[in-house]
Formats: C-alpha cells, sequence, structure tokens
C-alpha cells in the first residue's frame, strides 16, 4: 500500500487541477520526477483515473441514479467478494461496497432512464445466484457533492482587498 | 461673499481643533491609503490579506448559531465566561507548556489587539519607553504613541530570517524603557527566534527588569519545529502577559476574541481598563471560541499543513524570479526583498497593481525597516498563487531595471 503521505498523492486529493510542471514547483521536484511518480501511481493501480466533480443541478445530464442494497448469501469459499466481484462489473454500478449493518453490498448504480435502473434490479441483480434480495432507492436531489457544496459558494465581498 | 468663503474654510476643516495632539501627530496606516487605490480595482488577484483564506470552520460557526438561537445574548463576567478560561488555561497548559489560573489569571478580549492596547495602557506612564522589533504588525507603534509612551524600534533583519537579536536590543535599551513587546511569528516576515536568543532576550529582561509583551497570534502556524513561548523560560512567566486569540490559527478574524494571560496584578489592572471600556467580549463569540478549543485542533491542523506548501511554492517562484526571499518559519505571509529592481516599496506595489493586477502590500506598512521589502500573503489556492507570481515576473521582465 501507498502511504498517503506520499507527496505527488497529497497534491492531486488537494482538489486543485495541477500539471506536472506545477506540482514540480510545489513540491520542489523536477517535472521528471513527479512524472514518474505519476506513473508509478498508475501503475501500482493506486491513482485508478481522473473525473472531474460537476454540479448535477448545472448539466443536461439524464441519468437515473439509485443506490441499491443488496443482501447476500455467503458463500463458503470467499464470502461475498465473488458474487461482490461479479455485480461489480455490470457498466450501470458505478461503486460497489461491503456493508455492516442490515444489508450485505451498497451499490451506487447509474441508468439511462427508470425503467433501464429497474430491469437492471430485477433481471440482472436479483437473478445473480446467492442474492437473497434488493432495494433500490432513487436519488431526488443533490446538496453536497464529494465535497462540494452545491448551494451558493460562501463568498464574502465584504472582505477587505488589503487588510493588516 | 468673504463671510461664505470664510466658513466654507471653516466648515472644511471642523472639528480639527478639538483632535489631541497625539493623535493629529499619529500616522494613518499605511495599508489604509493603499487600500484604497486596491479597492478600485475588485478584478486584481490580492495577496494582500491578512487573515486566512478560510471560512471559518463550520463547526465553530454552528456553534455560535446555536448559542444565537438559545438566546445567549447578554453580557458575561468583564473577564470572559469562565467555561471559556477554564478551556483557555487547557489549551494554553497543552499547547505552551504555561499555566495559567482560570479565575484570576486570564482575560478574555476583543481580539489580540484590543489585549494589546490594555496591556500597554495598563502598565506604561506617560514617557515610559517600549522596545519593540521591527518591521512589525501595523499597530505596535501607534498603540505605544496612544499610551503616552515612547516607541523604540529594533530592526530585524532577512539575514537573520527576521528572527530578533538579542543584542541589538541590548544595544537599543535605554533607561526609562519598561517594556519588551514581541510578535512570533511576525506579521509580516513570518521571523522567528529560536531558543538560545530567546533565552538570551529572557535574560536581559530579568536583568533591566522588563515587562514582556508576547503576542502569540501566529504560533500554531509555526512550519518547523516546536513553538516555544518566552514566557515558559526560567523567571519569564511573572513578567510576561501573554497574549493569543482565535483570529488566524481558527480563521476567526471577524469574530475578534482574543485572550491575555500573566500574573494576576496585570490581569486585574488590564481588567479595569476592559471592563470600563468594552465591559465583555462578545458573548456569541466567546461560545464559537469554546468550540475552537474543544474541537478544533484539527482543522488548525489542516490549514497549517495547506499553508506550509503554499509557503514553500510562492517563496521559490520569488527566488526564481530574482526577488530574494527567506523562507519565513511561522504565519502565512511571504515577504521577499525588492531591491534588485531599484523602486521603492509603494512604487513597487503601484507599479505592480497598475501593470499586471496583483496587490500586494508595500513593507514601510511595517514601518521604515520595511522599506525595500513587500509582503504577499500565500494563504490562497495554488492557482492564484501561480497566477499572480506569474504575474510578478512578466512585470518584473518588463519594467527596465533602475
Amino acid at each position: 500500500m501507498i502511504p498517503i503521505m506520499n507527496s505527488v498523492l497529497e497534491l492531486l486529493l488537494s482538489g486543485e487541477r495541477l500539471d506536472s510542471a506545477q506540482m514540480s514547483k510545489i513540491l520542489g521536484l523536477t517535472e521528471a520526477e513527479v512524472e514518474s511518480e505519476l506513473s508509478h501511481l498508475k501503475e501500482t493501480r493506486t491513482l485508478l483515473g481522473w473525473r472531474a466533480i460537476l454540479n448535477p443541478d448545472k448539466v443536461q445530464d439524464e441519468f437515473v441514479r439509485a443506490v441499491i442494497e443488496v443482501r447476500l448469501s455467503p458463500e463458503r469459499d470467499g464470502g461475498f467478494d465473488r458474487i461482490a466481484e461479479r455485480i461489480s462489473r455490470f457498466d450501470g454500478v458505478e461503486s460497489c461496497y461491503l456493508m455492516s449493518g442490515s444489508y450485505d453490498l451498497l451499490l451506487f448504480a447509474k441508468g439511462n432512464d427508470l425503467r433501464s435502473v429497474a430491469s437492471f434490479v430485477t433481471e440482472r441483480l436479483a437473478s445473480v445466484e446467492g442474492v437473497l434480495s434488493t432495494a433500490t432507492h432513487f436519488r431526488l436531489r443533490t446538496y453536497k457533492e464529494q465535497g462540494h457544496l452545491l448551494g451558493d459558494p460562501e463568498l464574502n465581498g465584504d472582505k477587505p482587498a488589503i487588510s493588516p | 461673499m468673504a463671510i461664505s468663503l470664510l466658513s466654507v474654510l471653516n466648515m472644511k476643516n471642523y472639528g480639527q481643533q478639538f483632535v489631541a495632539d497625539h493623535v493629529v501627530g499619529l500616522p494613518r496606516s499605511g495599508i489604509r491609503d493603499f487600500f484604497a487605490i486596491v479597492a478600485a480595482m475588485p478584478q486584481a488577484i490580492s495577496l494582500g490579506i491578512g487573515e486566512p483564506d478560510f471560512v471559518t470552520p463550520w463547526h465553530i460557526r454552528e456553534a455560535a448559531i446555536f448559542a444565537l438561537e438559545k438566546g445567549k445574548t447578554s453580557y458575561t463576567d468583564n473577564l470572559g465566561l469562565i467555561r471559556l478560561r477554564r478551556e483557555i488555561s487547557t489549551y494554553v497548559e497543552r499547547y505552551f507548556d504555561l499555566s495559567y489560573h482560570p479565575e484570576k489569571e486570564i482575560l478574555v478580549t476583543v481580539g489580540v489587539s484590543e489585549a494589546l492596547d490594555i496591556a500597554l495602557r495598563a502598565v506604561l506612564n506617560p514617557g515610559d519607553k517600549v522596545l519593540y522589533h521591527e518591521p512589525c504588525y501595523v499597530s505596535y507603534s501607534p498603540s505605544i504613541l496612544l499610551a503616552h509612551a515612547k516607541p523604540i524600534a529594533v530592526k530585524t533583519e532577512a539575514k537573520d530570517a527576521f528572527g530578533i537579536d538579542p543584542d541589538r536590543v541590548a544595544e537599543a535599551w535605554e533607561p526609562g524603557c519598561k517594556v519588551l513587546l514581541l510578535n512570533f511569528p511576525t506579521n509580516p516576515t513570518g521571523g522567528v527566534t529560536e531558543r538560545k536568543k530567546l533565552e538570551q532576550l529572557a535574560r536581559f529582561a530579568v536583568e533591566k527588569d522588563l515587562l514582556v509583551i508576547s503576542d502569540e497570534i501566529y504560533s500554531e502556524l509555526t512550519f518547523e519545529g516546536e513553538h516555544t513561548s518566552i514566557a515558559t523560560l526560567p523567571g519569564m512567566k511573572e513578567r510576561t502577559l501573554f497574549l493569543h486569540g482565535f483570529s488566524k490559527g481558527f480563521a476567526m478574524t471577524g469574530f475578534r476574541i482574543g485572550y491575555a494571560c500573566g500574573p494576576e496584578s496585570l490581569i486585574e489592572a488590564m481588567m479595569k481598563i476592559h471592563q470600563y471600556s468594552m465591559l465583555c467580549a462578545p458573548i456569541l463569540s466567546q461560545e464559537a471560541a469554546i468550540e475552537a478549543l474543544k474541537n478544533g485542533m484539527s482543522s488548525v491542523l489542516k490549514m497549517k499543513e495547506a499553508y506550509g506548501k503554499r509557503r514553500d511554492l510562492i517563496v521559490r517562484r520569488f527566488n526564481e524570479m530574482g526577488l530574494t526571499c527567506h523562507l519565513p518559519k511561522g504565519s502565512f505571509y511571504a515577504f521577499p526583498s525588492i531591491e534588485e529592481t531599484g523602486q521603492d516599496s509603494l512604487s513597487f506595489c503601484k507599479g505592480l497593481l497598475e501593470a499586471e493586477e496583483v496587490a500586494v502590500v508595500p513593507g514601510t506598512a511595517f514601518g521604515p525597516s520595511g522599506a525595500g521589502f513587500v509582503r504577499a500573503s500565500f494563504s490562497t489556492s495554488y492557482d492564484r498563487i501561480f497566477e499572480a507570481t506569474n504575474r510578478i515576473e512578466r512585470y518584473l521582465e518588463q519594467k527596465p531595471q533602475a
């Protein structure tokens, strides 16, 4: 496991879009060193990908998003892993977590419309061997997205531009 | 006609004859004058802000809202809420290794500014002298003057990373010196003073029987090593007023809340002035401060970490473009030299603002020894630091060297 102390990784997680040249300036490394660290992070599959964080209110996004609770019957060898990995492979499943509590898997799923999510749940998911039951909750509105508030930004126009 | 002209003239200066002599002579803060120019350019990138870029952490704001909902709108004890003083006592003990009694040795004030003002007024007789290091926070010299005392500046220099040189303090000393005023890490230089030199200063303070007033508002933002308060050194606690507040570390500038810790007789003397002028610090700010001390340390550490990397970046960029800049050991200010350009601080800042729309503060706003420097706050996003420093670099390239 790569420690989170890794300085390049920390910068990536800071949330600002920085290129290698900028990261090298912040960290006091050469650009080549930053590039090699980035490749290392990718090769070790520490860094899985890049994705912008969008405000769902601002984009013409017709997708329907749902959270699905899944109860499973564990297998003798491997517990929930085999089924969980199998379910994770569906395109519509964006994230999949094993949970403690009254259900086992929590899926974040996406579909073109209500019907496609419904058919995914009933035809694909429910029919996977080992799935005992599912509960689907459709997402209605977003208030905070990955650390970003969607309401009016906290801009303080009264803050003086120069202060002691 | 003549009469009306006379009355217009009189109108213009109406009231002037009532202003006290020592206030007439008081200089306006250099920052305020420059502010007027910057205020007319809202599109400029400002590195001139002397406060955190962060909004007060939500849990602290929420505590203030909750207190308001509960109807906490009254005065408090003159010294401040006892619950807050107990939290301050615990906090100062834990992080500064200093133990003060919450009942008698702690006074809650309206920011460190008030604490400094009433500390000076409580101890200075007209004509007493106060040693302080410069460049420094804009209000030190005026606050001393307003207490009818004489400020004696001790210059700190870039070659010492703006730490104080105790020998210079000894040289500057003259009969009548009563107070030594310190501020480490320093606004605007980010200077700190290493323990050995603090020890030398402490011995000097004992030798000359000086009261030390130590403004430690930036202490949480010390990047390398441990912050040492001079009050912890042998023989110092009984002759030190330890001033601190919530503005910088906890990003609570607008709450206007700070405190003073020190010997009972001094706190009692300050409390007298405080009770007759301010009465007490606002109760909502006191409630927010309690929450800050109880649960705010993780937010402070997060902010400090963010500042550390930004500091490295801005210092590197200044040095790259030929503006020599020492590494500030604390605070969120870089204080590069602009001597290379041949311009004075104010012309440099005005020129930069006009040509590239970047605001930095002329070093002279922090006393004459700030000449040849500018203060740039790095309490902002990487993006803005990159953009601002790129523009400063372009300004240097276009400006023919004098």
